[in-house]
């Protein structure tokens, strides 16, 4: 069903974690639906992504997708981390099944989404990035388990 | 080769040996068609008559009132839609219940397009029907009740007796899909008030592809696959003879040790299920804990999804099954699991394991360890699991 790609990044998944005091985190995703996606961003005074960390709850290729969108931003410019988009993160995996397409999209988006925490932290505007619809790292307090 | 631990027996069975050997000779050997004149055709009528005698004979049934068919979702198909085509005329009303099997909720459905009306019955925590609620769902336009003898996700054993009971009360035929059933509980279709029963081959070690209905005389379904004049006219095409004889060799085998099987069963699961609910946090049993198919235990383990869980034990060689979103293709977790109650979130993160009478305590031991460390694993990259962790230690 995966290719042997998402399948290695699944079984191996690169940048787990936490960043303490990250310069920006993202969350995106719905736990409804049965993906949610976080991203943490340390990134240096010269806009350097210098280290990402992130934490999955969903299925086999939303976690492949974030490990391979993190391996794919580590070290590039802000503005650079913009061209990983959900087609470049597919690409990479050699592809996903059409039913996990919009995995990809949450990886995006969940970079989307610490990007933009990051510019608002720091007053620092990035070129198309807008500001992401399926951030829920607001409001993530009322979800009661 | 690795070692290959089988824990999705409500997916499909095994094919006991004996089975196979019952249906060899009707492939190569006594190949004619049943339908022909001549005495080579002979065995073949003789091996469909007997399985049709052994089957009848399970259910306390007539011969005459089982009817081969291709399984269960066929059976299903043909229960409801031919009842509702002949009946209509008496009403067009039909109760069923949210936690069904697809075979039948879709049915259901595509009925509601041709001018049916459907209700659908909740049930209570463990998956059971209410049977109040049955009673004031019935009108005066009702003609069928279709409720499943077993859940095939949590695995809840309905009270199919009181509601052949009040069905027969109110002059309403009773179908039950026991495809999870038949031939792993007892099932008396005189005692239990029982019209109509869709059973398969597959789910009790006999091959795919076979399965039948029964029909109790009298009741005045037409036939649903037009064709030739065999099943008595009711369900046309040439007979699937390896597959009928199969049926019936694995009938008589799983009658023939029903209790035992359970039994066995029901130890192993039930130590699976102390196991699992002992050492792993966070996790809780779905459906009902006694009540229940002997071969079933599904769990929920929150803040992990399911897919993932399914990918990692297929990896030690655990073949498992899951109620999440990502294992059914739609966006939503199982139907049942929600009917039930559970939130989206933890209904995703369901791991459904049906036995057979050949796993161990041995074998549970290797899987606990495997899930306690898989669904850790999981948790350790959960967002949710960190955001809850974060909660509790303030």
């Amino acid at each position: 069903m995966y290719t042997e790609k998402v399948m290695d990044h699944f079984e191996h998944p690169r940048n787990v974690g936490e960043i303490e005091n990250p310069s920006g985190m993202g969350t995106v995703g719905n736990a409804k639906c049965g993906d949610i996606m976080r991203i943490y961003l340390d990134i240096d005074e010269n806009q350097i992504i210098r280290d990402v960390k992130f934490k999955t709850f969903g299925c086999g290729a939303a976690v492949a997708t974030s490990s391979m969108a993190t391996t794919m931003v580590k070290g590039k410019s802000v503005q650079e981390a913009m061209e990983v988009t959900n087609k470049a993160v597919m690409e990479a995996l050699d592809g996903l099944p059409p039913v996990k397409v919009h995995c990809s999209l949450l990886a995006e988006e969940a970079i989307h989404a610490a990007l933009w925490d990051y510019a608002q932290k720091n007053g620092v505007e990035i070129k198309g990035l807008n500001k992401p619809k399926s951030d829920i790292s607001e409001g993530e307090e009322e979800e009661d388990y | 080769m690795k070692r290959l631990i089988y824990l999705d027996n409500a997916a499909t069975t095994k094919v006991r040996p004996q089975v196979v050997e019952a249906m060899m000779p009707y492939f190569t050997e006594y190949y004619g068609n049943p339908s022909s004149v001549y005495d080579f055709s002979n065995p073949c009528k003789e091996v469909i008559a007997q399985s049709r005698e052994t089957i009848a004979r399970s259910l306390g049934a007539k011969a005459s009132e089982i009817y081969f068919t291709n399984g269960g979702t066929e059976s299903d198909n043909w229960a409801i839609k031919a009842t509702a085509e002949a009946y209509q005329s008496k009403g067009k009303h039909i109760i069923t219940s949210k936690i069904e099997h697809h075979a039948v909720l879709h049915t259901c459905e595509y009925l509601e397009k041709r001018g049916f009306e459907v209700t659908y019955l909740d049930v209570d925590e463990f998956g059971t029907v209410k049977l109040d609620e049955l009673k004031k769902a019935i009108r005066p336009d009702t003609i069928l009740i279709s409720i499943m003898f077993a859940n095939n996700e949590i695995g809840t054993i309905q009270p199919i007796k009181e509601i052949g009971e009040i069905a027969k009360e109110h002059g309403i035929l009773f179908h039950t899909d026991a495809v999870q059933a038949y031939a792993h509980v007892p099932i008396d279709v005189d005692a239990y008030h029982i019209d109509m029963l869709s059973a398969s081959g597959h789910k009790l070690n006999g091959p795919k592809g076979v399965g039948f209905l029964y029909i109790r005389t009298g009741v005045k379904i037409r036939s649903f696959i037009h064709g030739g004049a065999q099943e008595r006219k009711r369900r046309g095409g040439t007979e699937n003879v390896p597959g009928i004889a199969g049926l019936g060799k694995a009938v008589e085998l799983a009658m023939a040790d029903m209790e035992e099987r359970a039994a066995k069963e029901t130890e192993v699961r039930d130590y699976l299920i102390d196991r699992v609910m002992k050492e792993i946090p966070y996790a809780r049993l779905n459906g009902h804990r006694t009540n229940r198919l002997s071969n079933n235990a599904n769990f929920a383990f929150q803040f992990v999804e399911g897919e993932s869980m399914l990918i990692m034990l297929d990896m030690e060689g655990i073949c498992g099954s899951s109620g999440s979103a990502c294992t059914s293709g739609s966006l939503d977790p199982s139907h049942v699991l929600l009917a039930i109650g559970l939130p989206h979130e933890i209904a995703h993160g369901s791991l459904r394991l049906t036995l057979s009478e050949e796993n161990t305590k041995e074998e549970m031991d290797f899987v606990v360890d495997q899930i306690k460390a898989i669904v850790q694993r999981l948790r350790n990259m959960s967002p949710l699991y960190e955001d809850f962790m974060r909660k509790n230690a303030r």
